[in-house]
């Protein structure tokens, strides 16, 4: 009876495990309720939000825009070359994950500096080289500050701004955004802790396995 | 009689040097202790100042930002350190050949036993091993800055 409880007990805290390896990411950002008729019946579909399109400089001095990461799935995040905060901590985490993805054309990387009149591209050049980056499967972009703090807070949901009571004179989010194949935002992760970073790890490989069957 | 002298001289030598060995025991064991709470209280120093950017091991980042893990450039520098973390640093250096030439920012903030307490952690750390480091060391160095 004793060991009938145990193999129970056993039983119970094995499925328990397995529920909580995920294997589905969600959706995250606002959605809409979009109605349409099939065959004179209501069918309700679902509008996820996604990433509008952009257009930066990179690091080459190079036009990026949105078409760069057809088919891709990315890492975004929002940073500034002379930051001496969070970012040398996010950017040692993120250039772990990049050698781990080196080479991937499935995979890329976007950084946008919310420094726009300091970051030029030839500051971000600098910036990439010394993180010794090459290519462009990881880009740093420059941007109007207009375009930057829009973009960060509507599309991406992090917060990035320019404050004079900062001691370093901006406002930004540590955060890692994972973006799928169809621009939708799949995870949030905060780029200064390990745990978080590694678990960005697994999920991109749960998206680089993923079929593309949210396509619309 | 000539007994009783020496063994008196004797007694009085043995009483003086254990007496000397007393004192220098606990000379070197407050020594031991203040390089222990300097240790402690310099990886907390660390941690909030200076790991964002020389990293936990101290390996650094890239050429971004320089290791403390150069032990000969660590030791040769001993007393330039309490400048580098008061005032920063913004020159041409060479460390483990390869060269840098970026900015530290200063940490004019800090106090000089704070000061200490990091280049205890730092110096006892990462493969370094410059031994202790007073307050006082701190506050005489800080006169003589090269860089
Ligand atoms: C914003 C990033 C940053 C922070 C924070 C920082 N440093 Fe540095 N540190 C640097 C850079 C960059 C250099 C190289 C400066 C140069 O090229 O002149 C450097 C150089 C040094 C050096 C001499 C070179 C070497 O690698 O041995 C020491 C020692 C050092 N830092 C210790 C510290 C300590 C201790 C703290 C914390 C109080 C600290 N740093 C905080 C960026 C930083």
């Amino acid at each position: 009876m004793r060991i009938f409880f145990i193999f129970l007990l056993a039983g119970l805290t094995l499925q328990g495990c397995k529920n909580e390896t995920k294997s589905e990411l969600p959706i995250l950002g606002h959605r809409e309720p979009v109605e349409r008729q099939v065959e004179g019946k209501t069918v309700v579909d679902t509008i996820y939000q996604t990433i509008e399109p952009f257009s930066y400089l990179n690091q080459d001095s190079t036009l990026v825009t949105e078409k760069d990461f057809n088919g891709k799935i990315y890492v975004a995040d929002f940073f500034f070359t002379s930051c001496n905060t969070i970012c040398p901590v996010m950017h040692r985490n993120m250039l772990n994950v990049y050698e781990k993805f080196k080479g991937n054309p499935k995979v890329k990387f976007l950084s946008h500096s919310i420094d726009s009149k300091y970051d030029v591209p030839s500051k971000l050049k600098k910036y990439a080289d010394k993180l010794g980056i090459e290519g462009t499967q990881w880009e740093f972009v420059h941007g109007s500050s207009d375009s930057i703090y829009n973009v960060s807070a509507k599309n991406y949901l992090v917060a990035a701004y320019e404050d004079k009571t900062d001691p370093q004179g901006f406002v930004h989010q540590g955060w890692f955004i994972l973006v799928d194949e169809n621009k939708h935002m799949r995870g949030a992760y905060d780029g200064t802790k390990d745990d978080q970073v590694e678990q960005m790890v697994a999920d991109m490989q749960i998206l680089l396995n993923e079929k593309k069957t949210n396509e619309k | 009689m000539r007994r009783r002298q020496m063994r008196n001289r004797i007694l009085l030598i043995s009483f003086f040097s254990f007496s000397l060995f007393i004192l220098f025991e606990s000379c070197s064991s407050e020594e031991q202790i203040n390089y222990q709470r300097y240790y402690v209280n310099g990886k907390g120093l660390y941690e909030q100042h200076c790991q964002n950017c020389h990293a936990k091991d101290g390996t650094g980042l890239k050429s971004l930002y320089p290791p403390l893990t150069d032990t000969s450039y660590i030791q040769s520098n001993k007393n330039q350190l309490s400048c580098i973390i008061k005032y920063g640093l913004n020159t041409k250096i060479e460390i483990a050949g390869k060269e840098y030439h970026a900015e530290m920012p200063a940490n004019a903030q800090l106090s000089d036993i704070d000061i200490a307490q990091l280049i205890v952690y730092i110096g006892n750390s990462f493969g370094n091993k410059i031994g202790y480091y007073d307050a006082s060391e701190a506050n005489a160095d800080l006169k003589n800055c090269k860089f």
